[in-house]
């Protein structure tokens, strides 16, 4: 059942990576640890369920999560960033915090603190290769990450916008002087983020076939280690880290017991941290980490 | 007292030492975000030696803080190596083992939780709270704190006025530890009952609030942000179901308008006419 | 009596060798000079002479300790302080809080815990002479970043001398003051010379350093090209070949 397991992990690990570029487009370049990510995550998972749960089609549901995710990652960049831009990273990542605490009330009090589960009936179709079986769902879980991952990349290491954004996570006073607009492209970062957030959410009330109001802090924590196990600076290391970590999970849960798995993940961050704090792939240098 | 009153005030003076473990390995310049395990590891162990060893409360308390304090130590030499938001998040991941570790640690129950504590009395809880806030405030007046900022300020320049950083940093982390810990012992004998769900990522995030909005450059700031965040959804009660979104919007504006805090220096003096002077 | 003594000092960063056998000596009530042009190496012998970065060979005495593996709090509690190039207060304090943060710990863990205004009576009478030698008694609870840029320099200084040092490192000390600055810290500098204080000082400013000092080292390259008093220096054809050879180009 090995082979079964590694593909339940790497739909799970897809998931992470999606919500660890989330992360880390913000805090890679910005070095902001942008709390309400986590709760974005749900509320895309939410509007996209509400779609679904209307009969209609999943594109839309897609389309509708990521755009809310979106607008609501802008309001939260002009409100809750932008005026604490010269603070002490601890103030805006509070801030956030803030938005994070409104989000979750405002979804319970939308569609309930009880779980919302999908009609079984959906995507319930499957394929069996040998000894595998691969539903349609997983297939539409890890086909849409790696489209996702795929224009993110192309976004970030082929197109003037992302030259932009990775001028400023080198150094933001010589991007600007190099005349890089700060503030369009940090609301680049924002906006992406939060498409890329409200996607994740769809994909993992389909993963689950259910969603609550609180799964945005739980999985929103293991995509922070995903992104630092990953690496803040490099697309391709959420990528690797995310089937990763979804993986480790996965055989953690299969073989030592549901419990060890945190401590597994958690882990393995710190030990990336302090061994190879670029992260498994690449260039953020935690050394330079700013004052708090 | 109402018991209702008093159970708020006993969150208060607990959530308050929590805050205060948070803001003495912030004079530092250090961020933790995984407080909320040491006050875990406190409370699992004072619960133990009273209940399984039948030690009286205060010594029960002194041991785990001491014992946190050196386990406070230990992650705080690896810190070390690690500044800024990446010691954050480093902090953060130490908080989510510890509540894993407890959630495995099937002797004290784990997820089942334990219990079986005596409860502790609101006046205890105040006598710790407030030795510890007397005990930061005289602190504060001290060299040993002037050499903290002198760290938090410019740690190269410490180092070169003859100031031992790495000594000042780990210590800070197993003061703040120990602190943590006495929080961790009076919530457990405060609820009689606990659970790892108890000391997650969210109790940590509490205390740094309670820092940041009551004040993070004056010990008694962690008071007044303690005493908001228990008092204030209590207050909203009358928004029912969108309390807690009022207070998200609460905790945005007050950053926006005053982001040192709602007390500061400048506040404190006028408030305490003058204060007193080192 | 030797304050501070270099033998045979080097430093290399990867390929790159930024000192080279560098031998000085600074006894005892001397002011000391080094001089040289842009990139010497002058502010990378400050930071070994600290142990901000540990030589790669040779060896640093202060008052006959090999100090060459210190760890840099050790090395300033033994008897050095220095100012910065570009100042480095604490953003945070006030003037009086930078004359009390460096003083040297008497009286153990006890006394650094307890309030100084209770405990530490004899650190507060030195912050006291140190605000009144410097005059800044009228900044005295004003937070020193915000102070214009000479009194800031004063900060810096007084909160050097507040480590009661037996050395005193200068990076500089007059960069960015006009002459009738740098003529009163040079009168400064021989009061505390006359106190007893030995002074070894990094300047570019030659007319600064050649009334000031006792004795002078030119740094180029890395290398000691030339000592002396400060008129066998001005008068050295190595020096001069040196400092045309550079600053002309």
């Amino acid at each position: 059942m090995l082979l079964q397991q590694l593909v339940n992990g790497l739909t799970l690990g897809a998931v992470y990576t999606l919500v660890a570029l989330s992360f880390s487009l913000v805090m890679g370049i910005l070095s902001v640890l942008n709390i309400a990510i986590g709760e974005l995550f749900m509320l895309g998972g939410y509007l996209g369920f509400a779609i679904i749960a209307r009969g209609l089609p999943l594109p839309l549901a897609m389309a509708v999560a990521m755009l809310g995710a979106c607008v609501v990652a802008v309001i939260i960049q002009k409100i809750a960033y932008e005026p604490l831009r010269d603070a002490p990273l601890i103030t805006p990542m509070l801030s956030t915090l803030g938005f994070s605490i409104i989000l979750q009330n405002v979804v319970t009090n939308v569609w309930g603190s009880d779980p919302l589960q999908l009609p079984s009936e959906m995507f319930d179709g499957d394929f069996q290769i040998g000894p595998v079986r691969i539903g349609v769902m997983q297939i539409v879980v890890i086909g849409v990450t790696i489209i996702l991952v795929g224009a993110v990349a192309y976004l970030v290491q082929r197109t003037p916008a992302g030259r932009a954004l990775r001028a400023i996570a080198e150094n933001r006073d010589v991007a600007r002087l190099l005349g890089v607009s700060v503030s369009k492209t940090t609301f680049l970062a924002f906006a992406i983020s939060g498409l890329l957030a409200g996607a994740a959410g769809v994909l993992i009330s389909l993963h689950y076939a259910a969603i609550t109001p609180y799964i945005g802090v739980d999985i929103g924590l293991k995509a922070i280690a995903v992104m630092v196990i990953g690496g803040t600076t490099r697309v391709w290391g959420a990528l690797l880290a995310g089937p990763l970590i979804g993986i480790a999970e996965v055989l953690t849960i299969a073989y030592g017991g549901s419990q060890i798995r945190d401590l597994v993940v958690y882990g393995l961050m710190i030990l990336i941290l302090l061994l190879r704090p670029q992260g498994l792939l690449g260039g953020a240098r935690s050394d330079v980490g700013q004052r708090v | 007292m109402s018991t209702y009153y008093a159970g708020l005030f006993a969150d208060i003076g607990i959530l308050f030492l929590g805050a205060m473990s948070v803001y003495i390995i912030l004079a530092t310049g250090q961020l933790s975000l995984g407080n909320a395990g040491f006050m875990g590891i406190g409370a699992y162990l004072a619960s133990f030696l009273t209940v399984e060893l039948q030690w009286p409360l205060t010594a029960a308390l002194i041991a785990a803080a001491l014992a946190a304090a050196l386990i406070g130590v230990v992650v705080g030499f690896p810190a070390l190596r690690l500044k800024g938001i990446y010691l954050a998040i480093a902090t953060l991941g130490f908080g989510e083992m510890v509540r894993s570790f407890l959630l495995n640690f099937d002797r004290m129950g784990g997820s089942g939780g334990f219990h079986g504590m005596k409860h502790v009395s609101l006046a205890t809880i105040w006598l710790w709270a407030g030795g510890i806030l007397v005990l930061i405030v005289l602190l504060e007046r001290s060299r040993l704190w002037l050499h903290m900022r002198a760290v938090h300020d410019d740690e190269i320049a410490a180092n070169l006025v003859g100031l031992d950083t790495t000594a000042t940093k780990v210590g800070a982390f197993g003061f703040g530890a120990a602190v943590a810990a006495i929080s961790g012992g009076l919530f457990a004998h405060h609820y009689v009952y606990i659970e790892p769900g108890n000391f997650g990522f969210e109790r940590s995030i509490d205390f740094v609030l309670a820092v940041i909005l009551g004040g993070s450059t004056v010990g008694p700031g962690a008071l007044i942000g303690a005493g908001l965040l228990v008092l204030l959804p209590e207050w909203l009660r009358f928004l029912a179901d969108w309390r807690l979104a009022a207070f998200g919007v609460l905790l945005v504006l007050v950053l926006l308008t005053r982001r040192q805090g709602i007390l500061d220096k400048p506040l404190l003096d006028r408030l305490t006419f003058g204060g007193l002077r080192a | 009596m030797t304050v501070l003594a270099l033998n045979g000092v080097g430093k290399r960063f990867g390929g790159i060798q930024a000192l080279t056998d560098v031998s000085l000596e600074v006894p005892a009530g001397r002011i000391v000079g080094v001089i040289g042009p842009n990139g010497a190496g002058k502010t990378t012998l400050f930071n070994v002479i600290t142990g901000a970065y540990r030589a790669s060979s040779g060896d640093v005495l202060l008052a006959g300790n090999n100090i060459t593996q210190w760890p840099s709090h050790r090395i300033m509690q033994s008897g050095i302080a220095r100012t910065f190039q570009n100042i480095r207060l604490f953003a945070s304090m006030t003037v009086w809080e930078h004359l009390l943060v460096a003083q040297p710990r008497a009286g153990g863990l006890w006394r650094s815990v307890m309030p100084i205004g209770w405990a530490d009576a004899e650190a507060r009478t030195r912050a006291e002479d140190a605000l009144v030698f410097f005059g800044l008694e009228q900044y005295r609870d004003v937070i020193a970043r915000t102070l214009p840029y000479g009194i800031q320099r004063k900060v810096e200084m007084a909160r050097a001398l507040t480590a009661q040092p037996k050395l005193l490192l200068l990076d500089e000390p007059v960069a960015g003051m006009n002459a009738e600055e740098a003529d009163e810290l040079r009168a400064l500098f021989h009061g505390l010379n006359a106190r007893g204080l030995s002074i070894l000082l990094i300047e570019h400013d030659m007319p600064f350093v050649m009334s000031l000092c006792h004795q002078l080292y030119v740094l180029n390259f890395g290398v000691l090209i030339a000592e002396g008093t400060p008129d066998a220096v001005r008068n050295d054809p190595v020096v001069l070949d040196a400092y045309l050879g550079t600053e002309a180009a």
